[in-house]
């Protein structure tokens, strides 16, 4: 009851803090910020409620991107029928790929995502219509509702209505039936089998979501900074969505929400300051957190909130 | 200590209003601080183009204006790695124009990210001089004459030049290695077109991907074709590879290899004895005369490297709209940017440079021909010029211009 | 002049020569992979960067040091190996008893540091290194002028590919190591030095990502983005072959080379891409891949 509580009043917090940040903070970035925690979440259901690591999950990203900037630019779509048709895309390569990958466990698993993510983006940077390195650019953000969404305000709070709603549903599939079937697949997967699930339909699903919700972050980033590029769907983006899930705790809530805002305001401060050494620095982080701070920020502060409270952890 | 505080107070009353009321008689300078950006990639594959040197010439390019000039307002500049990525690149340039007073970009490598930044600089009603990025839609397809110019080189340029001057001395026959996207498929166009349209033949062309690490399979297939020439249309560490697995299969003893984006950073990383006889086209050389000459040793003494045409360009750029800015008292776009137009540039880098009303800044390009190691009197000494392009035959002819401005114009 | 598919025969054979030379990268890395995978359940993700520093160690002692290249040729893969067992004893042992996958996160992140820092005191466009005079010239085969360097790597490596396959599968010491592979607990108490031998696994598996490093500094430009690009395609070559076999990933590395090879040819767009359809197909129909179980 306790904790529960504890998490309202964090949603709670959270949700005031998203309402009155652009008025503090460049709304620009926060929805920056916004979309890689989204990404980074579908990404934690997949790694952290599920147990499978996807390296090519920046495939998702890229992709879903690419179909939403062609959609609102040359189909002329309506944005929010644009990032549907996006996200969908998305969800359709997640089941294309899921599939072929699944059949793999463990380490060759996340060999399989990088390597069909590899292909795909290859197939990107020859295809016309993306533009190639140049990028897929000058995509217009359109109206909703009457309201011109070019005006950073307005696309701010349709951005945060997107992630909050998004991230109600991951919390929805976590809690549900189904998300129980996920967490003991992850735990024990023979176990899993012998009592009866048909786990590698299980293990797709959560794929073909994770995906979906990736492309979705995806589709909305793109809406948000009129482009799309090639570094959405690069193998460098794979490996940050890791770290961001990693740096702030796999398995949590809060988690990639926390090591989004951290890597993607890292990136942006680091950009004037240290120039060529920012790689090196996500790489020590990287074996930071693998050495020593497996739990991530958010799983370390509930460990050490649990300890400081004297109740037991598990 | 209270004196002080309130002497400090005082002059910080004071010294906004006289330098405004200075800057009033003039004409306007936001902030009095003319503030300029250099956003280059300081780390990925194109940071050996541009990168730190193009910071390192920007800063040269105020610190002379500043001794010869003695201008009233301040410059100032600042710079960052976009990482070539557009998103960080754009996030960037959003937070300079709204929160820093960046009056104006330049370098800004990567077509992608220049793209991106040229959007934002349109919005914000700012000025782009790109020095870094390569693709025509700058100037074509996203022009945006207005604000965005682009100083130093394209794909056309590049392609066009050797596809023409080659093909007039008699290497006639071509075979083309592309790398497979945008970039490569745009020079391998324009230099099919040159070619062609000179009288030659494009016998053959092979697309390979990107990044590709072995090339000696490509080579052998243009050995086997028998062409004249060999055009690279690829860049980095492709053109690299390609060239070094060039000499390796013997193909340079008959063929004549061309580069159509190299430049003399390229040349030193694969040493004169691996690249002696290419030809390509360069916007700059900085050991073509006493003036580039006395420029880029400055330069060489502050990067350890000669500069090539990106940082020799982003000095030009910067040094020329700053001079714009002194000349009219005001640092307001649209007046800036008239100025620029109509003022010809005569610097080392240029001679009779000229702004075009699409954006594109024509200045001679230089064909060049690599030296034999013997030829060779000091380091850096890389090129034999074959031939002086002039502005109005390197770049694409304002007829052929996609431009939508330029297109509405020419439609009243 | 007989031809396939309007290539002549001679220039197809050719081509599959220099199939071969990139055949014997892929093999002489996935080799490498799978001798650490079967000792440290670890997927080296840093072996791409170990592979480039193994070029760039032979470029330094070049130019620091006056070296040439067949001193290099023995150096520069001990002194990759010797940083590869400073990484296990410092990093990686740590992980063993956790999830694998913290293994493939680590050695990323080891990846990222490595390259990045190559980069910043290089550049990227990379550093020239000239083919050893003993080996520069071109044989005539016949069908084409096979460059002797080109040669020279097909052979080294094979060469190393065949004792590396000697040592494991024949004698007492790769008796002891597939022992210590398949149970540990029982090999230790059997007196034998597990953790040494875990150490000295991953040392030589570097190694000889580290010598192909050397092989290939005078045939391609030596810099710090040169093993990133490989190593995803390496990963392909790994799930094709299944890493349960030392024979099963050099027969694999060879293949696929020659494949891509012959891509180059009738279809040179899609040479990048080959080796991951082929995976793609291989798991739909082997999952476990062409010579591997399924544990």
């Amino acid at each position: 009851m306790n904790s529960n509580r504890s998490v309202q009043i964090a949603y709670a917090i959270g949700l005031v803090l998203l309402l009155i940040a652009p008025s503090l903070i460049y709304p620009v970035l926060i929805m920056k910020v916004l979309c890689f925690a989204l990404f980074a979440c579908a990404f934690n259901l997949l790694l952290g409620y599920t147990g499978l690591l996807s390296f090519g999950h920046a495939v998702f990203l890229g992709s879903a991107a690419y179909i939403t900037g062609h959609a609102l630019k040359v189909w002329e779509l309506p944005t929010l029928l644009g990032i549907l048709v996006g996200t969908a895309g998305a969800a359709g390569l997640g089941w294309v790929i899921g599939s072929l990958a699944i059949r793999r466990q463990g380490i060759y698993f996340a060999m399989v995502t990088l390597a069909l993510s590899q292909m795909v983006y290859f197939f990107f940077l020859q295809a016309s219509f993306t533009g190639g390195e140049d990028g897929l650019q000058g995509v217009p953000r359109g109206t909703l509702f009457g309201l011109d969404l070019a005006d950073d305000t307005n696309l701010y709070y349709l951005v945060v209505a997107i992630f909050v709603g998004a991230f109600w549903l991951i919390q929805r599939t976590i809690h549900s039936p189904f998300g129980q079937i996920l967490k003991a697949i992850r735990e024990n997967e023979p176990r899993a089998i012998s009592l009866g699930y048909d786990v590698a339909k299980y293990k797709l699903l959560a794929f073909v979501l994770s995906a979906g919700l990736a492309g979705l972050a995806g589709a909305t980033k793109t809406v948000v900074f009129k482009f799309a590029t090639l570094t959405d769907a690069h193998w460098h983006t794979s490996g940050e969505v890791v770290l961001m899930t990693l740096l702030g705790g796999m398995g949590t809530v809060f988690g990639p929400v926390v090591g989004a805002t951290v890597i993607v305001s890292l990136q942006n401060e680091l950009a004037d300051k240290v120039g060529s050494l920012v790689t090196v620095i996500m790489g020590v982080i990287f074996v930071v957190c693998v050495l020593a701070f497996r739990r991530g920020i958010v799983g370390e502060s509930i460990a050490l909130y649990k300890r400081m409270i004297g109740e037991k952890t598990r | 200590m209270k004196r002080k505080l309130l002497a400090l107070t005082l002059s910080a009353l004071l010294l906004p209003a006289a330098g405004s009321a200075l800057a009033q008689a003039k004409g306007k300078i936001s902030g009095d601080v003319v503030k300029i950006g250099v956003l280059t990639d300081m780390s990925g594959v194109y940071s050996d183009l541009g990168g730190q040197g193009s910071v390192v010439a920007a800063q040269m390019a105020i610190d002379d204006f500043k001794a010869k000039y003695k201008p009233t307002f301040k410059i100032e500049l600042v710079s960052a790695d976009h990482q070539n990525k557009a998103d960080v690149g754009s996030n960037k340039i959003r937070e300079w124009y709204d929160t820093q007073g960046v009056d104006m970009v330049t370098d800004v490598l990567n077509s992608a990210v220049a793209l991106a930044v040229a959007k934002v600089t349109t919005e914000k009603n700012k000025i782009m001089l790109n020095a870094g990025a390569a693709s025509t839609r700058i100037t074509n397809e996203d022009c945006a004459p207005n604000n965005v110019v682009h100083y130093v080189y394209d794909t056309y340029a590049l392609a066009n030049g050797p596809g023409k001057a080659v093909t007039k001395l008699g290497k006639d026959t071509w075979f083309l290695l592309t790398a497979d996207y945008a970039f490569g498929h745009s020079l391998e166009k324009d230099t099919t077109n040159a070619v062609i349209a000179n009288g030659g033949k494009v016998v053959g062309n092979v697309r390979h991907p990107l990044n590709a690490s072995d090339f000696s399979s490509f080579l052998l297939q243009a050995q086997a074709s028998k062409a004249k020439v060999v055009g690279l249309a690829n860049a980095g560490g492709d053109t690299i590879n390609s060239i070094k697995a060039a000499n390796e299969f013997g193909l340079t003893k008959n063929q004549t290899l061309v580069g159509l984006l190299t430049t003399v950073v390229d040349i030193h990383a694969l040493g004169l004895q691996t690249t002696q006889g290419m030809m390509f086209t360069e916007g700059f050389y900085w050991n073509l005369n006493p003036e580039t000459r006395e420029w880029s040793r400055r330069f060489f003494a502050k990067h350890k490297k000669m500069p090539n045409m990106l940082p020799a360009g982003a000095y030009s750029a910067v040094t020329h709209y700053l001079k714009a800015v002194q000349a009219t008292g005001t640092d307001d776009t649209a007046t800036v940017m008239k100025k620029m137009k109509d003022t010809p540039i005569n610097d080392f880098f240029a001679k009779n440079g000229k702004i075009r009303d699409d954006g594109r800044m024509v200045h001679d390009m230089l064909l060049v021909e690599v030296k034999k190691p013997s030829e060779s009197k000091e380091p850096w000494d890389y090129y034999n010029i074959k031939q002086v392009i002039p502005g109005d035959q390197a770049f694409q002819p304002m007829a052929a211009s996609r431009c939508p401005a330029v297109l509405a114009a020419k439609k009243k | 002049m007989t031809e396939i598919f309007g290539v002549p025969i001679q220039a197809l054979a050719g081509q599959l020569m220099l199939g071969l030379v990139n055949g014997s990268f892929y093999a002489m890395l996935s080799l490498g992979l799978a001798v650490i995978f079967g000792m440290l359940n670890i997927i080296n993700f840093a072996h791409g960067a170990l592979y480039m520093m193994g070029a760039i160690f032979t470029w330094m002692f070049m130019e620091y040091l006056g070296i040439g290249y067949w001193w290099s040729l023995v150096l520069a893969p001990i002194s990759v190996g010797l940083i590869g067992i400073a990484i296990e004893r410092l990093l990686l042992q740590w992980l063993y008893k956790l999830d694998h996958l913290y293994g493939l996160l680590l050695t990323f992140g080891l990846a990222l540091i490595l390259e990045g820092f190559f980069r910043h005191l290089y550049g990227v466009a990379g550093q020239p290194y000239s083919i050893p005079d003993e080996l520069s010239g071109a044989i005539n085969l016949g069908f084409m002028f096979l460059p002797k360097y080109r040669a020279w790597i097909i052979v080294a490596s094979l060469t190393v590919c065949l004792v590396t396959w000697y040592v494991i599968e024949k004698t007492r010491l790769g008796a002891y190591l597939r022992a210590a592979t398949e149970n540990p607990a029982l090999t230790q108490a059997f007196g034998i030095n597990v953790p040494l031998m875990v150490m000295l696994t991953y040392g030589f598996g570097v190694g000889l990502a580290g010598l192909a490093g050397v092989l290939a500094a005078p045939a391609t430009q030596v810099g710090p983005l040169m093993g990133s690009n490989l190593i995803i395609t390496v990963f392909a070559v790994v799930v094709i072959g299944g890493m349960g076999s030392i024979l099963g990933s050099i027969l694999t590395g060879l293949g696929l080379g020659l494949i891509e090879g012959l891509t180059k040819v009738f279809y040179p767009e899609a040479s990048a891409t080959v080796v991951f359809i082929i995976m793609a197909i291989v798991l739909m129909f082997r999952p476990a891949g062409l010579f591997g179980r399924e544990k």
